[in-house]
């Protein structure tokens, strides 16, 4: 009988008999690992990929899981941390140095690099992921203070192929222009819907003592709960119309006067 | 950063027990601000005692007024309805700081842990007595538009940045600590954050070791009348240039009691002794807000960029007056 099918289409088996053929016999053994792509990375960047084009194609087409770092363990950093949370719909375990955000973890070492790294001083709110429910600043939380629990990010709003309403508001009125800060917008204000149910106030809040419930948000109260989130394009009136109708599931006209 | 040892405390002996063992231990709370003065190498501890699991974080009715958890978070304590309805000015001071998920992190101990935000402070490449005690103030002779215009010394020039602490400081409150040997302690909020004087290097009158439980806020009667009014450089998520907590007790139109205290102008939350002594027995009007507000600016002493915090203060003076008054 001939082997076990091999992890490899024979184009990708020709690129690693022929460029890396030390590495061939263990990949068919035990699989892609990181490292391969390392390596690849590094030839391609060096050019030399291009007789084989196809097998590099197709290898770096794969989406490849690495759950788990084999090569490290946890004595093998100083102050290394084992935590395990829920990111989106999967638990991840990872090993950190003590000193990672979460932001870093997420996107260094989790692949999840929608949330993005803006200041990383808490000033700017792109890093906004929601944490147990609230909207927390990644870049300014450890890693290790995370342990079980849940984190959603830009990458878990989506059900399917189905974004979620404020992913579409946002896309329906251009609620940004780069998009540098539209993860953390998203993030904001997807939590900002649960906070206006519960009927939170805010220092724009006309009577703090009245307590009638649900918020309906005016451009007002959205220019002042989503204060932290900072938009350097400036498509805040864009952003303000998104939010308005995936709150009130109605279309929304933009208004360019409320920055007077 | 630099590296440091991770630890969760399970309980209030442990944490206390691991903080006496390292001189330079920290408690993490929300982090909001540590983690940044660490990164800015401000801060520098080698072990982080995450308090996360300890049970501080209820909010509740006690026979003398509410005890909020050391841990509570800033937006759930903003959004308590016993806060919204018999603390208003509590309420309205936590929600104009800070950003909603910086609220949503940040703990109430942890806000009066909060360190200035003076630009000279955070640089490490300047001289600052309250970061390397005895390398002069940059701040005194630098730019110093946000800085105090009370209750400096030439030590240091530099302001405390809560919000929430303005409030609290006009509500009387007391801080509940728990000491290295297990047993409490209460400060009269007051005295708990101090003037710079000698030793800049302290915010505060807390020991090392020591972990605040509880913020305690006596019971008032001037729910219906207070008042947070805060002017910054931007509408939001900006840190006051002036900000002004004022409760009356009235009765009729005459004020039995005025609680004030100001924020953005001094090492601490600053007490408005002057006015609140001025206005005790007198008419609530105009003419008395004026003369109350000039009164407690006179003694205002400006450095060279901050002289516009006089007219300023005396402006949010009158207007928080104001504003209370109409409840």
């Amino acid at each position: 009988m001939k082997q076990n099918k091999s992890p490899l289409s024979p184009e990708e088996e020709k690129l690693f008999g022929d460029l890396m053929p030390e590495e061939l016999n263990e990949v068919l053994s035990s699989g892609l690992q990181r490292r391969h792509f390392l390596k690849l990375m590094g030839l391609a960047s060096a050019g030399l990929l291009v007789s084989h084009m196809v097998g590099a194609e197709q290898l770096f087409a794969r989406s490849v899981e690495f759950d788990e770092i084999p090569d490290l363990i946890p004595t093998a950093i100083e102050n290394g941390i084992n935590v395990s949370f829920k990111v989106n719909s999967g638990t991840k375990k990872v090993l950190i140095d003590s000193r990672m955000t979460l932001l870093d973890t997420l996107r260094e070492r989790i692949g999840l690099t929608g949330s993005k790294k803006g200041c990383d001083h808490g000033q700017c709110g792109a890093c906004t992921v929601i944490v147990d429910g609230n909207r927390v600043l990644s870049c300014l939380t450890l890693a290790a203070s995370c342990e079980g629990k849940s984190i959603i990010t830009i990458e878990g709003l989506a059900k399917d192929n189905e974004l979620n309403p404020m992913q579409q508001a946002f896309l329906k009125h251009d609620g940004f222009q780069c998009g540098f800060c539209t993860p953390g917008q998203i993030c904001s204000a997807v939590a900002l819907m649960k906070e206006a149910k519960e009927g939170q106030a805010s220092f724009v809040t006309q009577n703090i003592r009245d307590q009638a419930g649900a918020v309906m948000l005016s451009d007002e109260e959205i220019a002042e709960r989503m204060s932290g989130n900072i938009c350097r394009c400036g498509a805040y009136p864009n952003i303000v119309a998104a939010i308005k109708e995936a709150q009130t599931g109605k279309n929304i006209e933009q208004n360019w006067l409320f920055a007077g | 950063m630099i590296p440091f040892k991770f630890s969760i405390a399970k309980n209030q002996s442990e944490a206390l027990g691991l903080i006496h063992q390292h001189q330079h231990a920290a408690f993490l709370a929300g982090g909001t601000n540590i983690l940044d003065l660490m990164k800015e190498h401000v801060a520098q501890p080698t072990e982080i005692i995450d308090l996360g699991r300890l049970p501080l974080s209820t909010i509740k009715s006690t026979n003398t007024g509410i005890s909020l958890g050391a841990l509570a978070k800033n937006t759930e304590t903003a959004n308590h309805p016993l806060i919204r309805k018999d603390y208003p000015v509590l309420s309205k001071a936590i929600l104009a700081g800070a950003s909603a998920q910086i609220r949503n992190m940040a703990s109430n101990g942890g806000n009066l842990m909060q360190r200035t935000r003076c630009s000279y402070f955070y640089d490490i490449n300047m001289p600052c007595n309250k970061r390397v005690p005895g390398s002069g103030c940059a701040a005194m002779k630098g730019f110093n538009r946000m800085h105090a215009i009370f209750g400096w010394s030439d030590q240091c020039v530099a302001v405390y940045p809560s919000d929430m602490a303005i409030a609290l400081s006009a509500l009387n409150a007391n801080v509940k600590v728990m000491q290295q040997n297990g047993s409490e302690r209460s400060i009269p909020f007051t005295d708990f954050h101090v003037l710079p004087k000698d030793h800049p290097e302290k915010d505060n009158s807390l020991n090392h070791g020591e972990l605040i439980t509880s913020i305690e806020l006596p019971k008032n009667n001037f729910a219906s009348h207070s008042s947070y009014i805060k002017v910054r450089d931007r509408n939001s998520y900006a840190f006051a240039l002036v900000s002004v907590a004022a409760g009356f007790e009235l009765e009729g139109n005459t004020i039995k009691t005025a609680h004030i205290a100001m924020g953005g102008v001094a090492h601490k939350p600053w007490r408005a002794l002057k006015a609140e002594a001025f206005l005790k027995d007198k008419a609530a009007t105009f003419a008395n807000f004026i003369k109350a507000a000039d009164l407690e600016m006179s003694s205002a002493k400006p450095l060279s960029h901050n002289k516009f915090k006089i007219e300023m203060g005396k402006q949010t003076l009158i207007h928080a007056f104001e504003v209370a008054l109409k409840g």
